[in-house]
């Protein structure tokens, strides 16, 4: 009795400090709103218009017909005119261009033959991206309108992509999003809010009333759970309103997935704030958990196309899990007991981490 | 006293791996009184003093704090111990009002006369126009009445205070002993940790720490009578000079300047102090004069933590 009230009046304590606290109310509702629209409009995989120039070195009436096709796809945004390859390779390097197209001179012999490639494509491979949109150019018919295009000029295998016909990266982003916002902001908020409380000197005196340690870490925590929920609304708002991003599966199961990983991004701020002494520190030591959150967890980059090392790494992380719970949930209409594997991984990454963080903290007190 | 001791150590230690924070302090505070610890910094006061309500494990020894061991019970200690820390350990971002309403919720103050004890409270330490102020934005003397008066909501039996008064200016040091004064007629026992002599000057009784060890314990009267010295005060025009002339007489184990005077300690085994100082003074051409002078706190501060080698010099 005494100690639900006690953890009240810490519940009650944290609120107050925090509507105070102006800077962290505005990072609770402004990051999320403003890294939904960073990512949102600025991220964009689905690449069209790249540079290109081309060097028609042909110039008869069915190479003018392939540049034009070219200048169609929306692809290629065909910006010089060469006269040689070598001036192509010139533009790339000093790059003025992303695509460099070559017409040789016997292009119409060459359609005919098949033997030769008739047209010679130099990408910028540095950009992994516009090496595999470049590769797209590849199956693009080549004839005479008035010839009937040949067998082989269409694709021996059609792909059809699921879930994202439009293939518009804000379906993808946002269910990963929510994720980094959510480890942003909770990892954060409940470790700062602990070594502000120990650099502070609250700590001092808080142990020296009949306020246990667990009532301390859990009326700390129970506020941030709030906003992490809160967090969530408003990124499935935005998402929606903006973006258009559906939720295909459960509401009810998405929000059952995003507690167990706010509880997993809690525990580890909990963590983190028995091993920081500094606010400082504790904002070093999320910024080594998140940068990782961002590359390694699928969010970034697809996770099987990952180098083994990495993809371990990843799958120690939340982040990971979390990212496949809400992509199948909200995308896949999958139910959150067909995702049992990452619901396990959660879990039991809370389960350790708080078992490490209140191992240290009953220590820090002594 | 008839009374049991509010808190009674014997033989406490505590050791940080190779540093001997605290030695084997035995210790006495009665009831109702006002126990002070002087000490430089690092002598072991913090120590002890956390020792004392349960949150340092001692290395070896023992405590009995209201009548409770120490370790032991730690939990049960905390309701009936005010504590205040050394740095202000309130919340700067609440409202004076509000850091007691919290302070009467985690001590589960009985819900009824909780608005009433508030606002007795903020009446007896001058806060009643601030009730609505930032803890942070008020002076350093404000913040230690708000300090204290949330170490006594929920009416402690033992008040440990950890160097209460090193941010505050003299006026307010002054209210604060007037408010101690009160809180121990009223039968609270008082531990003061300090390192200033004019307020170890007030305690009722005084234990001098050096190094974590107790090297001098008694009301500061006795502690004056028995420093075991003789304190002959000079009076000198060019007092830098004469401290180095004094520093040179037989017997003389400590010169301190207090602007133009000097404080001379010479042990009470040594006859005719005054003489033999004003001699050295007389051949050294110096105008000053030479008087014996009673021992003060500083005086026997300076005494109990002399190195043992000076002493014996």
């Amino acid at each position: 009795m005494n100690s639900l009230s006690r953890l009240g009046a810490i519940v009650r304590k944290e609120v107050r400090q925090l509507r105070r606290d102006r800077l962290t109310f505005g990072m609770v509702v402004g990051l999320p709103i403003i890294q939904m629209l960073l990512f949102g409009y600025a991220i964009n995989t689905d690449v069209r218009n790249l540079k290109t120039a081309f060097a028609d070195e042909a110039e008869t009436h069915l190479s003018r017909e392939f540049i034009a096709d070219l200048k169609q796809s929306q692809v290629a945004d065909v910006r010089y005119r060469s006269s040689s390859p070598a001036e192509l390779e010139e533009l790339l390097r000093r790059g003025r261009i992303s695509i460099g197209v070559h017409i040789p001179h016997d292009f119409d012999r060459r359609i005919v033959d098949r033997e030769r490639a008739a047209v010679h494509i130099l990408v910028d491979g540095s950009d992994p991206t516009i090496l595999s949109v470049a590769n797209q150019l590849r199956s693009m018919p080549v004839g005479f309108d008035s010839v009937p295009p040949m067998a082989d000029s269409v694709g021996a295998i059609e792909v059809r992509p699921y879930y994202n016909p439009e293939r518009r990266t804000p379906v993808n982003i946002v269910p990963g999003l929510m994720g980094i916002i959510l480890t942003m902001t909770m990892m954060l908020f409940t470790a700062v809010a602990i070594v502000r409380e120990r650099e502070r000197g609250n700590l001092e005196l808080l142990i020296n009333t009949p306020v246990s340690s667990a009532e301390l870490m859990i009326g700390k925590v129970i506020p941030y759970i709030l906003i992490g929920m809160l967090q969530l609304a408003l990124i499935l708002g935005v998402g929606d309103l903006l973006f258009n991003v559906p939720v295909r599966g459960s509401i009810a199961d998405l929000y059952l997935a995003a507690s167990l990983f706010i509880a997993a991004n809690l525990a580890l701020g909990l963590l983190i704030s028995t091993l920081a002494n500094t606010q400082f520190q504790a904002m070093q030591m999320t910024v080594f958990v998140l940068l990782p959150s961002i590359l390694l967890s699928g969010f970034m980059f697809p996770f099987d196309g990952m180098p083994r090392f990495a993809q371990l790494l990843g799958e120690v992380l939340p982040t990971t899990h979390f990212i496949r719970l809400t992509r199948g949930i909200m995308l896949r209409e999958a139910d959150i007991t067909e995702l049992y594997p990452a619901v396990l991984a959660l879990a039991a990454f809370t389960a350790v981490a708080m078992t490490l963080a209140a191992s240290r903290f009953s220590k820090r007190l002594d | 006293m008839s009374e049991p001791c509010a808190i009674e150590a014997r033989g406490l230690s505590k050791h940080f791996g190779s540093l001997v924070a605290v030695d084997k302090l035995d210790l006495d505070v009665p009831r109702g009184r006002i126990y002070g610890f002087l000490g430089p910094n690092g002598c072991g006061k913090s120590t002890t003093i956390r020792m004392l309500c349960g949150l340092l494990t001692p290395t070896s020894g023992r405590a009995t704090v209201l009548g409770v061991d120490v370790p032991g019970d730690a939990a049960a200690l905390k309701a009936r111990i005010g504590y205040m820390t050394q740095k202000f350990s309130l919340f700067v971002d609440m409202t004076n009002y509000e850091n007691l309403q919290f302070i009467t919720e985690i001590y589960s103050y009985p819900r009824a006369d909780r608005e009433r004890r508030i606002d007795e409270l903020l009446e007896r330490y001058d806060l009643a126009d601030r009730r609505k102020q930032l803890a942070g934005t008020m002076s350093g003397g404000q913040k230690q009445r708000l300090a204290l008066a949330c170490a006594v909501l929920h009416k402690p039996d033992l008040l440990l205070l950890d160097e209460p008064t090193s941010a505050v200016d003299p006026q307010s040091r002054r209210d604060f002993w007037a408010k101690l004064f009160e809180l121990a007629e009223a039968g609270t026992t008082i531990l003061v940790s300090t390192h200033y002599m004019d307020e170890a000057e007030r305690c009722h009784r005084l234990a001098i720490l050096d190094r974590g060890v107790k090297v001098a314990d008694g009301t500061p009267q006795e502690l004056k009578e028995s420093t075991g010295m003789h304190v002959v005060e000079v009076l000198a025009d060019d007092p830098f000079a004469a401290q180095k002339l004094v520093d040179t007489v037989p017997g003389v184990v400590s010169v301190t300047q207090l602007g133009i005077r000097l404080r001379v300690l010479i042990p009470d085994s040594v006859d005719d102090p005054v003489e033999r100082v004003a001699a050295r003074l007389e051949r050294g051409n110096l105008a000053a004069s030479a008087t014996l002078s009673s021992a003060g706190l500083e005086d026997v501060f300076v005494a109990v933590t002399l190195k043992p080698g000076q002493a014996a010099a």
